[in-house]
C-alpha cells in the first residue's frame, strides 16, 4: 500500500487548511496533500482514489490545480459501487469541461449508466450529461435521453427533460426529435416534471422554428388553461412559497406564453384573459407574488399589442416603485426602461414616483431610476424635471454628483427651450457640482454666451453674482472669468437690464477682485490662471482706472514655474506698462463663436444651436478649430480673426495690419501657441515707443493698399507677398515690420520719402590684417533705424579662428547685433564673414551715428586684439 | 440559464462553486475574488441585485443573499425572473437547513460533496430542476441511503481482496 495515501482523511485534510493562519501555510499543506494524492495515481492506487478525488475537488475549489486528477474521475465512474461514481460524477462536473480530450473517453461509461438498473446511477449520469455534455457527446446520447424522457420515475424524466435542453442547445439540428416526447411532458401530472416539461418547450421554440409552430399551433390553448388551473386552484401544497402556490410554475408557463405569443397576434389573443386574471389577482405582498406579478409583466410588454393590458402592466409596475422592497423597485425600473420605447404615455403617468427613486437610498435604484428619467424627458416636460433634478443635486451624495451632473447637462443641451434657460441651469449646475462637470459642458456654455448677445449683461451679472458663494467650483470659477473677462463693463454699467433681473453696483474694482480672488485660489490650476491672466488684461482695457492694480497682480506670475503663465505674465505687464493706447483694441471683445461648427464638433448636438451669429462668415481658425482653447484664446489669434470692425482706428490699423500682413505666415497663429519667433516679432512689434496719437483717416489711407496714392508705395511694398514672405523667420527680418511701426507711431511725414534712398558703402575699418566694409539700408517706413551688413575680410595669409566682433554706440542710439555668418575667416580675402548690425537713431536728423568697434580673434592659436572708432557714417542715417 | 452558484464567506473563502458555463479555473478564482469585492462593499439595506456585465458578460445578473457569514450568489441571464431566483436561493437554503440541522458554515465546509449533491438536485445544466424542498430532501436522502449500504457491502470484499492479494 502506498505509504503517503494511507495519511489524511478528507475531514483532517479541511481541518488542516482551515487551521492554516496564513495562505504560505496553506500553500505547503496542499502541496504535501497534492504530492500524496499523485504518487497515489501514478500507484494506481485503488483504494483510496475515491477520497483522493474528493480532496482534489476541495483543493479545485480553492483554486489550485488539478488537472492530475481528471483521469481519476473517469475510473472512479467506470467503477461499479454508487459511492465510487457519484464521487466519479460529482468530479467530472467540477474538473472537467467539455473541451477537454478526456471527455471523450466517458462517453461510453455514461452509455452504460444511462441504461443502468439502478435509476440513482442514471440519475447521476444524467446530471453530470446536463451539466458537461458536448456537441459529440450530445449526438452520441440523445437518443438514451430522449428514450428515458419516457421513464417510469418522474424524478427521472425531469433530469432527462433539462439534459435534453442542453444537447439541443449543443445540437439544434436534434431538435425536431425531442417535440413529440417533450408535449407529453406538458401533460405531466407531477409537478416537478412539468416545470422541465415546460422549460424544454419554451427552449425548443427559441432554437427550432418548427417547434415553434408546432407547440404555437397545438399547445397555446392548452396552456392558457393549465395557466388558469394553476392560479384558480392550489395546486400542490408543497410547493407554496411563503404561501403563494407554486410561483415557479407560474413563471414557468408565463414564459412559454411568451415565446408562444411573440410575433402572433392569435395566439397572444388566446391568453390575454389569463394574463389580465393573472395581473389582477396575485397578491403583491410577497416576493413570490410579486416575482409572478412581474413575469406576467413583461409577458403583456413582449406579446402582440393590447393596450388596454399594457396599460395594466404599466400600472403594476409604477405600484413596484412604491414598495418597501428595493429589489421590487429595482426590477420594476429595469422593466420600465424596456417599457418606455412600447408605451412612453403610460410609463409618463409615473414620472413622480419615478422621479422619487432618483433619491432613493440605494445607490443601484438611484442609478436605473436617473437614467429612466432621462429617457423620459422630452420637451415638454423638461423644465420641472430639470427643476426636481438641481434641487435634488444640492442634497445628493458625493458619489452620485458626478452621473446626476452629467445627466443633468445632456438633458439641459438636448432640451432647453430658450437659451435664458439653459444659461440659468447651467449656472445652477455649475455653483452646485461644478467640479463634476465636464469641460465639454462649459465650452460649450461658453459657445452659447458668446451668441447671445442680448443675454450678455444678464449672465455675466448672474455669474457675479453665483460667485460670490460658489468660488469653490472650478469649471464655475472658469466660465465667470471668461465672462466677466468679456463682459466685464456690462457688470459695472448694467446694460441689457433684464426685467427679472434685481439690480447690483459693481464698480470694476469689484470685477478685478473676482479675478483677483480665482488667480489665488489654491485649487486653481493651469488653466483657470491661464485664463484669469487674459482676463485681467481684457479687464485693464476695460477699466482702465484699474490697470495698475491689474499690472501688479498680472506681475505676481512673473516667477511662476509654468513657462504658460509666466510668459503671459511678462507679456501682458509689457502691454498694459507700454503700450496704454493700443491695448483698449488689443483686448477686443472676443468674436462670437460658431455654434453649429462647435456642436459639429461635438458628438452631441445643440438643440439650441442654430447659427443664430449675427456676422455670418465667420471663420475662426483658432476658436473653432479647438475648442478648448477658444476661452483661452491670446493676443495672437486676434491677428487671424477677420472681427467685425471695432470701433477704434487704432484697433482697425493694428488688426488690419496683421490680419493682412501676418496670416500669410500661418504659422504664426495656428495654434494657441505661437511659435516663439513670431512671438519676438510681436513683441518687437510691440515694442515701439510712445507713438503719438493718430488720426483715424490717416491710418486708413496708409493702409488701403488698392488706393493709387504715391506716398503710400513702400507700404504696398511690404504687404505685398515676397517680402511678406520672409517674415517670422528671424527678429533680423522682423525689422522692416518694426521699422513700419514706429514709421506709424513717428506719423512724420517725411518717412516715406526717406524709404528709395540708397547710401554709399563704406570701409568702416582697416588694418593691416582685417578690413571691414558696411553696406546700408533702411527699414522701409522707418527713418530712424538703419540695417548695416558689415562685411569681414581678412587680409593676412593666416586663418583667424573663433572671431568675434563687437560694437558700442552712444547712448543716443540702439544696436542690435545679430549672430555672425561665421566665426573662421579664411585667409588671404578667400571669403568673409558677415554680420548683420541694425542701429535706431533716436536723435535722427539732429546726431550722426557713431560706433565703436572691438574685433578679437585668433591666429595660430594666439589671442589677437583690435579696435577702433568709425566716424564716417554717411550723413542723415 | 443560470451561469453560476457561488457560496463565499465572509473572508471571501470560496466555500462552493459551481459554474455552469465553461470557465477555466484561474478564471472562475478571478471571478469568485471579483464577485466578492463586489459585495462586501456593498451596503446593507440595498437591493440584492448586481449588474455584472462587466464580471460575466452581457446579460447578465447577479443576485445574491447574505446568510450567517455566507453570501450566497446565483449568476443567470435574462431568462430568468430575478425575483424568483430570490425564491430559489431560498429553497436551497432551506433544504440546506433541513439536511444539516440549522446549517452553518462548518457543515458547508466539511461536507460539501454532499452540498454538492443537494445543489444537483436543485438545478441541472443551468437549469431549475427542482423548486420543493421536501422533493429535493427525498431524492438527497435516497442518495445517502444507497452511499451508506455500498459502504457496508464494500468493506468486506475490500478487507478480502487485500488479504488475499497477500
Amino acid at each position: 500500500m502506498n505509504p503517503f495515501s494511507s495519511g489524511t482523511r478528507l475531514r483532517d485534510m479541511i481541518r488542516a487548511v482551515r487551521a492554516c493562519k496564513t495562505a504560505a501555510e496553506e500553500r505547503a499543506v496542499i502541496r504535501k496533500e497534492c504530492a500524496a494524492i499523485r504518487a497515489a495515481v501514478s500507484e494506481n492506487d485503488q483504494d483510496y482514489r475515491h477520497r483522493n478525488l474528493a480532496k482534489l475537488m476541495f483543493i479545485h475549489m480553492l483554486g489550485y490545480p488539478t488537472h492530475f486528477g481528471q483521469m481519476e474521475c473517469l475510473k472512479l465512474i467506470a467503477a461499479a459501487g454508487f459511492p465510487e461514481k457519484r464521487i466519479g460524477y460529482l468530479g467530472l462536473m467540477l474538473l472537467l469541461d467539455e473541451r477537454q480530450e478526456v471527455l471523450m473517453l466517458v462517453t461510453n461509461s455514461l452509455k452504460q449508466d444511462l441504461n443502468h438498473s439502478n435509476q440513482y446511477i442514471v440519475g447521476l449520469a444524467l446530471c453530470a450529461l446536463g451539466n458537461i455534455c458536448s456537441a459529440e457527446m450530445a449526438r452520441d446520447l440523445a437518443p438514451e435521453v430522449e428514450r428515458l424522457l419516457q421513464f417510469r420515475d418522474p424524478n427521472i424524466r425531469k433530469k432527462a427533460a433539462l439534459c435534453s435542453i442542453r444537447i439541443i442547445k449543443k445540437v439544434p439540428d436534434l431538435a425536431e426529435n425531442f417535440i413529440n416526447a417533450a408535449a407529453s411532458l406538458l401533460k405531466e401530472k407531477h409537478h416537478g416534471a412539468l416545470i422541465t416539461g415546460v422549460q424544454l418547450c419554451t427552449d425548443l421554440c427559441r432554437v427550432s422554428e418548427e417547434a415553434l409552430e408546432y407547440f404555437r399551433k397545438k399547445c397555446t390553448e392548452s396552456m392558457v388553461k393549465l395557466l388558469k388551473e394553476v392560479v384558480n386552484s392550489p395546486y400542490m401544497p408543497e410547493y407554496d412559497i411563503a404561501g403563494i402556490a407554486d410561483p415557479f410554475l407560474h413563471i414557468r408557463l408565463l414564459r412559454f406564453l411568451r415565446v408562444l405569443g411573440q410575433g402572433d397576434a392569435d395566439a397572444s389573443d388566446l391568453m390575454n384573459d389569463i394574463l389580465a386574471q393573472v395581473a389582477t389577482k396575485s397578491e403583491s405582498n410577497k416576493n413570490a407574488g410579486n416575482a409572478i406579478l412581474y413575469e406576467c409583466v413583461e409577458t403583456i410588454m413582449s406579446i402582440e399589442d393590447n393596450s388596454g393590458l399594457r396599460v395594466l402592466a404599466i400600472n403594476i409596475l409604477g405600484r413596484f416603485l412604491s414598495n418597501r422592497d428595493n429589489n421590487i423597485r429595482y426590477v420594476a425600473l429595469n422593466m420600465l426602461m424596456k417599457a418606455i420605447t412600447v408605451e412612453g404615455q403610460a410609463v409618463q403617468r409615473h414620472r413622480a414616483t419615478i422621479l422619487e427613486c432618483v433619491k432613493d437610498n440605494d445607490a443601484s435604484i438611484r442609478k436605473r431610476a436617473l437614467e429612466l428619467v432621462y429617457l423620459l424627458v422630452n420637451e415638454t416636460n423638461v423644465m420641472p424635471l430639470v427643476k426636481e433634478l438641481i434641487e435634488f443635486l444640492e442634497v445628493s451624495d458625493q458619489d452620485f454628483k458626478g452621473d446626476l451632473t452629467a445627466k443633468i447637462c445632456s438633458i439641459v443641451e438636448k432640451f432647453s427651450p430658450e437659451k435664458i434657460w439653459y444659461i440659468d441651469q447651467m449656472l445652477k449646475v455649475l455653483s452646485e457640482a461644478g467640479n463634476f462637470v465636464k469641460d465639454e459642458v462649459w465650452h460649450a456654455l461658453i459657445v452659447v454666451i458668446s451668441n447671445a448677445s442680448d443675454l450678455h449683461g444678464y449672465t455675466v451679472r448672474s455669474l457675479y453674482r453665483v460667485f460670490q458663494t460658489s468660488s469653490e467650483q472650478e469649471s464655475l470659477v472658469r466660465v465667470a472669468v471668461w465672462c466677466i473677462g468679456e463682459y466685464g463693463e456690462m457688470l459695472v454699467n448694467n446694460v441689457g437690464m433684464l426685467d427679472i433681473e434685481d439690480p447690483i453696483t459693481v464698480t470694476g474694482s469689484d470685477a478685478v477682485d473676482i479675478i483677483e480672488i480665482a488667480i489665488k485660489r489654491h485649487s486653481s490650476d493651469l488653466t483657470t490662471r491661464a485664463m484669469c491672466l487674459i482676463a485681467l488684461l481684457k479687464l485693464s482695457g476695460r477699466f482702465p482706472s484699474c490697470s495698475q492694480r491689474i499690472r501688479e497682480i498680472i506681475v505676481q506670475n512673473k516667477g511662476s514655474f509654468l513657462l504658460e503663465l509666466q510668459q503671459r505674465s511678462i507679456e501682458f505687464s509689457s502691454i498694459i506698462e507700454q503700450h496704454q493706447n493700443i491695448r483698449s483694441t488689443l483686448v477686443e471683445r472676443m468674436p462670437v463663436l460658431d455654434e453649429a461648427t462647435y456642436s459639429g464638433k461635438r458628438a452631441g448636438s445643440l438643440s439650441a444651436t442654430g447659427p443664430t451669429s449675427n456676422a455670418a462668415s465667420l471663420n475662426l481658425p483658432n476658436g473653432v478649430a479647438k475648442p478648448s482653447a477658444a476661452p483661452l484664446v491670446d493676443l495672437l489669434d486676434l491677428s487671424s480673426d477677420d472681427v467685425p470692425a471695432p470701433s477704434s482706428s487704432g484697433g482697425d490699423f493694428l488688426q488690419d495690419l496683421l490680419g493682412v500682413d501676418l496670416s500669410p505666415a500661418a504659422s504664426l497663429s495656428g495654434t494657441g501657441q505661437a511659435p516663439k519667433s513670431g512671438t519676438d516679432v510681436l513683441l518687437d512689434l510691440l515694442s515701439i515707443g510712445s507713438p503719438p496719437a493718430q488720426s483715424s483717416t490717416s491710418t486708413a489711407d496708409i493702409l488701403s493698399p488698392s488706393q493709387d496714392n504715391t506716398s503710400v508705395s513702400s507700404f504696398q511694398r511690404i504687404s505685398s507677398p515676397p517680402s511678406l514672405s520672409a517674415q517670422g523667420s528671424s527678429p533680423a527680418q522682423a525689422a522692416p515690420m518694426m521699422d513700419l511701426l514706429d514709421g506709424f507711431s513717428s506719423s512724420s511725414p517725411v518717412a516715406a520719402e526717406d524709404n528709395g534712398l540708397t547710401y554709399p558703402s563704406i570701409v568702416a575699418f582697416e588694418s593691416s590684417s582685417l578690413r571691414i566694409n558696411f553696406d546700408f539700408s533702411k527699414a522701409p517706413g522707418n527713418p530712424q533705424t538703419t540695417l548695416i551688413q558689415a562685411k569681414f575680410s581678412n587680409l593676412s595669409p593666416n586663418v583667424y579662428t573663433d572671431f568675434l566682433f563687437q560694437a558700442a554706440v552712444p547712448k543716443f542710439l540702439q544696436l542690435h547685433l545679430d549672430p555672425a555668418s561665421g566665426n573662421t575667416l579664411p585667409a588671404s580675402v578667400n571669403g568673409s564673414i558677415m554680420q548683420s548690425l541694425r542701429v535706431t537713431n533716436n536723435q535722427h536728423g539732429k546726431k550722426p551715428l557713431v560706433m565703436r568697434i572691438r574685433i578679437a580673434y585668433k591666429v595660430n592659436g594666439k589671442d589677437t586684439l583690435e579696435e577702433g572708432q568709425i566716424n564716417n557714417f554717411p550723413p542723415d542715417l | 440559464m443560470i451561469k453560476a452558484v457561488l457560496v463565499i464567506n465572509d473572508k471571501g473563502k470560496p466555500r462552493l462553486s459551481k459554474f455552469y458555463e465553461f470557465q477555466p479555473p484561474e478564471k472562475q478564482q478571478e471571478l469568485i475574488r471579483s464577485v466578492y469585492g463586489v459585495l462586501c462593499s456593498r451596503p446593507e439595506n440595498v437591493s440584492n441585485f448586481v449588474q455584472s456585465n462587466q464580471l460575466f458578460g452581457l446579460d447578465s445578473r447577479l443576485v445574491y443573499k447574505t446568510f450567517a457569514t455566507l453570501y450566497f450568489v446565483f449568476i443567470f441571464d435574462s431568462s430568468e425572473n430575478e425575483l424568483a431566483m430570490l425564491d430559489l436561493m431560498q429553497v436551497f437554503v432551506e433544504t440546506l437547513d433541513k439536511c444539516f440541522s440549522n446549517v452553518c458554515e462548518l457543515d458547508i465546509v466539511f461536507n460539501f460533496s454532499k452540498v454538492h449533491t443537494i445543489l444537483d438536485e436543485i438545478i441541472l445544466g443551468g437549469q431549475v430542476l427542482e423548486t420543493s424542498s421536501t422533493e429535493i430532501m427525498k431524492a438527497v436522502d435516497e442518495i445517502s441511503r444507497l452511499e451508506k449500504a455500498s459502504n457496508a457491502m464494500t468493506l468486506v470484499p475490500k478487507s478480502i481482496a487485500t488479504w488475499q492479494s497477500r
